[in-house]
């Protein structure tokens, strides 16, 4: 579904991505660990172009995006992405947030996209916020409504950046439920974390990263249990 | 005090008023466009649109408004270019033309600054959000950014508002019956240096003033949807 060919990301003299390789298929859902600034973020901010690779490619359903003439707009359609500090619109309402971009890009009437997005929402277990504002909303639930939000477009796959890295830690459950709910429903997910926890459990596959570079990758037990590398090893004893 | 001119003079501080009162709103509604334009060009990624405000707005920003008058008011017709004396403007209307001009184009780079603030104040998480959904940059300035970047830029833009109202006296000096002149007139008309003076800072005053009571509600209603 995702190829990714020799990527390579700098942000001026700084080398973020020194040459990532990865094929991510559909159903799958991809882990990324790493320590900070290990270039996992950047590697997922790639795949939608809200960072233009440097070099290299990446290819999405069989089709090189990071080139011009690419229809930025409608690949993103198609690629949901949920963030660590949730970017729900504060002007809108719950409902609001949800409807806007199927109402303008999906050319579906509201009151469609209003009955789609009310099954999203009951599906999380949020909708009584439906006419609620975002600042009314805890953590748990603003990145609930921002999973809720991708997902009202049907994406093929959903790119999480750390998605539980800013929710207190009695929130964390109830975001990651919502996500272990859709990899159960075969969603294709690529999800940069630091909950192992999840990673072990959910993951189809880990994808250790340090220093721009995909260090180690296999199925999370495995990896966990046996890590090859001892650049893994170093970090797994630290985080676990 | 001596407030004896009024009966015979009263009418040439409501004219002047009345033409303080026009030559700010036509500066403020060119002013604005203009204002608007120039941030577009200084937000966006060419770099030739972003050089022209840029140096725009420096050189606005950087020379007195009383040299700008004089430089529009005396330059434009010396290398032909001639203002138009709409009827509605009066006798004065070349006068009052230049004087809307000069202080558009002023006015036009402080509030292009306003605005450029204002957007650029919106979290990027915003925009990113926004465009990761698949809506286009048009579409997240229309429905995201601008609706959020108002709430930034109205206050300051208010002030502005008030600036050009007392910035206009200045178009005095190129002849424009507005309120400064009309008092600096009844000056000298009746040998009374002071008291005319005090009645133009009244109503510029009673101007202004109620302009800023009228923006302070503006902006209650405004916070009520926060």
């Amino acid at each position: 579904m995702i190829e990714v060919k020799g990527l390579v990301k700098d942000f001026g003299k700084l080398k973020v991505l020194k040459g990532i390789d990865t094929h991510v298929k559909k159903g799958e859902v991809v882990v990324v660990i790493g320590p900070s600034g290990s270039g996992k973020s950047t590697f997922l901010r790639c795949l939608n172009l809200l960072e233009e690779p440097t070099a290299g490619e990446v290819i999405f359903e069989g089709k090189k995006i990071n080139e011009k003439g690419t229809d930025i707009d409608l690949l993103r359609q198609n690629i949901g992405m949920v963030f660590q500090l949730f970017n729900l619109f504060p002007h809108m309402t719950v409902l609001e947030n949800i409807t806007l971009a199927p109402i303008k890009l999906k050319k579906i009437s509201r009151e469609e996209a209003q009955k789609i997005a009310m099954d999203l929402l009951n599906q999380v277990g949020l909708e009584d916020k439906a006419e609620a504002y975002p600042n009314q909303l805890s953590g748990g639930q603003k990145q609930r409504i921002a999973i809720v939000r991708a997902l009202a477009m049907s994406p093929g796959v959903m790119l999480f950046d750390e998605p539980t890295s800013s929710l207190d830690p009695e929130m964390v459950g109830e975001v990651l439920e919502v996500m272990r709910e859709l990899a159960r429903d075969e969603m294709t997910m690529i999800v940069v974390t630091h909950e192992m926890g999840f990673a072990r459990e959910v993951g189809t596959r880990l994808m250790f990263m340090d220093d721009g570079k995909i260090v180690e990758e296999g199925i999370p037990k495995e990896v966990f249990d046996n890590p090859q590398h001892q650049r893994t090893k170093d970090f797994l004893r630290k985080v676990l | 005090m001596n407030f004896s001119f009024l009966p015979k003079y009263y009418n040439f501080f409501i004219i002047g008023a009345k033409n303080t009162v026009l030559l700010a709103v036509f500066t403020v509604i060119l002013g604005v466009v203009l204002g608007v334009i120039l941030a577009l060009m200084k937000i966006s990624r060419n770099k030739i649109l972003n050089f022209i405000s840029t140096t725009y707005i420096e050189v606005i920003r950087g020379t007195p408004l009383l040299v700008q008058i004089f430089i529009i008011y005396y330059g434009l017709p010396a290398i032909g270019i001639n203002f138009p004396a709409p009827a509605f403007l009066g006798e004065y209307g070349e006068e009052f033309v230049a004087g809307i001009v000069a202080l558009s184009i002023n006015s036009g780079a402080y509030v292009a600054e306003i605005i450029r603030s204002g957007i650029q104040s919106v979290d990027k998480g915003q925009t990113e959000a926004s465009r990761s959904l698949g809506l286009s940059y048009k579409a997240t300035m229309r429905y995201i950014i601008i609706p959020q970047a108002l709430k930034n830029i109205l206050p300051a833009l208010g002030n502005e508002f008030i600036v050009v109202i007392k910035e206009s006296s200045i178009v005095s000096v190129i002849g424009i019956h507005e309120l400064m002149y009309n008092a600096n007139t009844v000056r000298g008309n009746t040998f009374i240096p002071l008291e005319p003076l005090l009645i133009a800072a009244a109503i510029y005053f009673i101007l202004t003033f109620t302009l800023s009571k009228f923006l302070g509600i503006a902006e209650r209603r405004m916070s009520v949807s926060d």
